[in-house]
């Protein structure tokens, strides 16, 4: 198939073009020539994200992209692959190490009406620039009585990795989502990534897109409408991955992985799991959260970042203000230790929720013995 | 005139024969003020010459001449020594920097009747920076600055009513009455704010220019610091950008030689900011001297337009009042040099030395044009205090811009709770 494409020169004119033309057309050659239409039609989360950055590339002009290494190096973990051959260096700008510098750039290019993304190689870094994301992006449309907004989206890796340690390992969920002003999206799967990328782009708000870089290499089976170049995702709705009776476990990012996985634990132990994946912590969709509480009566929360203050205490106050009367057992949060994330793998395990801690507090919120009894010979 | 050079050479004497320590000044003298002398004492015949009228071409221009030279940095030759001008530009300029005294005095006593809240920051004997700058661009340029922004927002086209609304918080402001004093924005005339962070100003500028670039406009943009936030490292960060990408900045340091209350000497290990970077050419012009500023500000447009980068602008002012209204201002300034930069340097002065030594207008009429200035400011001010605040409603509007379903609270979750349509 891809042999006949090369000889047609309208369609590799199309896949090379840089403003699109058909956009369904060019999407579906540029989808074949990814390799990824199987007949499941999987993808990466990597290209999930790289497709929705690229497409709303072609469709707009006034969108650009800026970070360190996002160009000529194609991208530190390869999210903006090709975006330079396919853009240009005037579209496509590898920054210098100067996150401040460059980040005041990037909100003050969107207050002229640029879109621009700007990518933090870790979310880490973006606390060098985090005055600018705060105080000139997050602020201004307000402070400004409404006459100048920011439509800028500042995107990149948040939370752990794995062995990176204390400096690389930070999730600034519940930092981001307590400024009014932003919005905080927080993609799970290759759906996720490409309707949120989408939808972040096109809004005329700042967006904190708080990827995870372990998810970038996962594959997700996606159906065609997500494909489609005008697929996007609203912000603030969540969506309920897994339908369940008796727990609800409200999660985000990485996590829902952990959760899916301890619904199906749970599910051999007659616990009926539903699975909220948040999809957006600012604006938080209460609604889905306490609706899916009220039929449960019970409710986990799920993160990796620290507890204090994270956003699982604020999903827990949501539901005790609105839902208390529903609740048949306390609030369940798992969240990361409360440490600053420690190298050795033994430590590390322990500074991150794993599988078995989601099913020991669900069989707790569920009234059962929190360990399996061991059958004696 | 001549009486009070000759009080600053005798306070220049003074300062030299006392200790060269700082902090050891005598009884009663708080500051070293040395290092302000030792630039004025090189100027002070400069200053007692009356701007040059001598020149009179048919066209009806006036030549003014601009008695303090240009500093340059990585650059061959400057602006020009004299600035060509008319009547209507002097007039213009006249009226554009007394409506800017006249608003800076009007806020200091609405601060004092507590009209004003929070924060003040007065831009009085800064005025020729902000309308010298505008005598060179178009509302095309884009301009963006720091807190002291009350003076950079007239220059900009906002009108006085807008001002004072928007200091005391009514609706009718600038922004609403949800910025303040140090958030002025006026997106129609490029006017990009009114910023509270220091040393934010220089990557937003950068930014802005970037997108005058990105969509081609032939256009200059001015980002405005201090000499405050001339050690910043995102200001260096902002300049390798703008050198690195070309991009149409200028920078332009409003050095009044005080941050706060430390002066210059006392936070920069080097005190001029026009020549800090090694790959960027400066300017440095005579702040209080209008020409000076315009005819640099011609100079770095034209730098800019030509695809040369971004450039440094360096303009030697000073405030009369103090940082805020929350700063005296005299406890690290004498007041022998505050009443000497009055005497010696204040810009609208210079001007009205002009127009009426080229005899424009006779005195009465000048006189009559500071009578009708200062009570259109004091109108607006007083209409201003009759202008309602924004409505409660408003505390939940343009936290974005796309807003539609929004839920947000108040401070009792159960009793304000708002769903934006």
């Amino acid at each position: 198939m891809l042999g006949a494409l090369s000889r047609n020169r309208p369609l590799l004119a199309l896949l090379r073009g840089g403003n699109g033309g058909d956009k369904a057309a060019s999407a579906a050659l540029w989808a074949a020539s990814k390799r990824f239409m199987s007949s499941d039609n999987t993808i990466t989360v990597r290209e999930a994200l790289n497709s929705a950055i690229d497409e709303e590339m072609s469709a707009d002009n006034k969108v650009f992209v800026m970070g360190e290494e996002v160009g000529e190096y194609q991208g530190a973990y390869k999210v903006t692959k090709g975006l330079l051959q396919k853009f240009g260096p005037d579209r496509v700008l590898d920054t210098p190490i100067t996150e401040a510098g460059f980040t005041g750039l990037g909100v003050g290019a969107a207050m002229y009406g640029l879109k621009p993304i700007v990518e933090f190689m870790t979310f880490n870094f973006a606390m060098q620039a985090i005055d600018h994301l705060i105080n000139s992006a997050a602020k201004t449309n307000y402070m400004s009585g409404g006459t100048i907004n920011v439509p800028i989206v500042f995107r990149g890796p948040n939370g752990a990795a794995a062995g990176v340690a204390a400096q690389h390992s930070q999730c600034f969920a519940a930092w981001y989502g307590q400024v009014p002003g932003l919005k905080v999206l927080v993609p799970y799967d290759a759906e996720d990534a490409r309707g949120l990328m989408k939808a972040a782009i096109r809004d005329p708000d700042p967006v904190v897109f708080l990827e995870n870089e372990l998810l970038y290499g996962e594959s997700f089976p996606v159906s065609q409408e997500v494909l489609d170049p005008s697929f996007t995702l609203p912000i603030g709705k969540a969506k309920i991955m897994r339908e369940g009776d008796d727990l609800t476990i409200v999660t985000f990012s990485k996590m829902v992985g952990y959760a899916l996985k301890a619904a199906d634990e749970l599910a051999k132990e007659g616990i009926s799991v539903e699975v909220v994946n948040l999809r957006s912590i600012r604006p938080l969709d209460r609604e889905t959260i306490n609706a899916s509480v009220r039929k449960t009566s019970r409710l986990l929360t799920l993160e990796e970042g620290w507890p204090q203050h994270g956003v699982g205490a604020e999903i827990c106050a949501s539901v005790v203000e609105e839902s208390f009367y529903y609740l048949d057992a306390p609030v369940e949060r798992i969240c990361g230790a409360d440490v600053p994330m420690p190298y050795a793998a033994n430590l590390e395990r322990l500074a991150v929720p794993q599988i078995d801690d989601v099913i020991r507090a669900a069989r707790r919120a569920c009234f059962r013995k929190e360990e399996k009894k061991q059958a004696t010979a | 005139m001549n009486g009070s050079r000759s009080m600053l050479r005798l306070a220049t004497a003074a300062l030299r024969q006392g200790s060269s320590l700082p902090g050891s000044a005598g009884k009663g003298a708080y500051c070293k003020t040395e290092f302000l002398v030792r630039g004025y004492a090189a100027d002070a015949d400069a200053y007692d010459k009356m701007p040059d009228s001598g020149k009179k071409p048919d066209s009806g221009e006036i030549v003014v001449e601009i008695p303090v030279k240009f500093n340059l940095h990585l650059l061959e030759s400057g602006p020009p020594q004299e600035a060509i001008t008319t009547k209507e530009e002097l007039m213009k300029s006249y009226t554009d920097m007394s409506v800017i005294r006249r608003a800076e005095i009007s806020a200091d006593m609405l601060f004092k009747s507590q009209m004003i809240r929070g924060f003040c920051h007065l831009y009085d004997g800064q005025e020729a920076v902000a309308v010298g700058m505008e005598r060179a661009l178009t509302f095309d340029d884009s301009v963006i600055t720091a807190y002291r922004d009350h003076g950079i927002f007239l220059g900009r086209g906002g009108t006085a009513l807008e001002l004072f609304s928007e200091l005391m918080g009514k609706k009718t402001g600038c922004a609403l009455g949800k910025g303040g004093s140090m958030h002025l924005y006026h997106r129609k005339h490029n006017f990009w704010g009114g910023w509270g962070i220091v040393g934010s100003v220089p990557p937003l500028g950068a930014g802005l220019a970037f997108a005058h670039k990105y969509m081609k406009k032939p256009n200059v943009v001015v980002a405005i610091y201090g000499d405050g936030a001339g050690n910043q490292g995102q200001l260096y960060e902002a300049q390798n950008l703008a050198a690195l990408w070309n991009l149409p900045l200028i920078l332009l340091i409003e050095n009044n030689h005080f941050g706060m209350g430390t002066a210059e000497w006392r936070a920069s290990k080097k005190v001029t900011h026009y020549d800090r970077v090694p790959y960027i050419p400066g300017i440095k012009a005579d702040g209080m001297d209008m020409f000076s500023v315009r005819e640099a500000f011609k100079y770095c447009k034209e730098h800019c337009l030509a695809g040369k980068g971004p450039i440094m602008l360096e303009a030697d002012t000073y405030r009369y009042h103090g940082h805020s209204m929350s700063d005296p201002g005299s406890t690290y300034r004498s007041r022998k040099e505050i009443q000497g930069m009055r005497q010696e340097r204040d810009p609208i002065e210079r001007i009205r030395k002009i127009i009426l030594t080229e005899e424009l207008v006779t005195k009465e009429e000048l006189k009559d044009l500071d009578k009708k200035i200062r009570a259109e400011v004091e109108d607006a001010a007083a209409k201003a205090r009759e202008e309602p605040f924004p409505s409660d409603d408003e505390l939940f509007a343009n936290i974005y811009k796309a807003d539609s379903g929004l839920v947000a609270y108040g401070c009792d979750r159960r009793k304000t709770k708002v769903e934006m349509p």
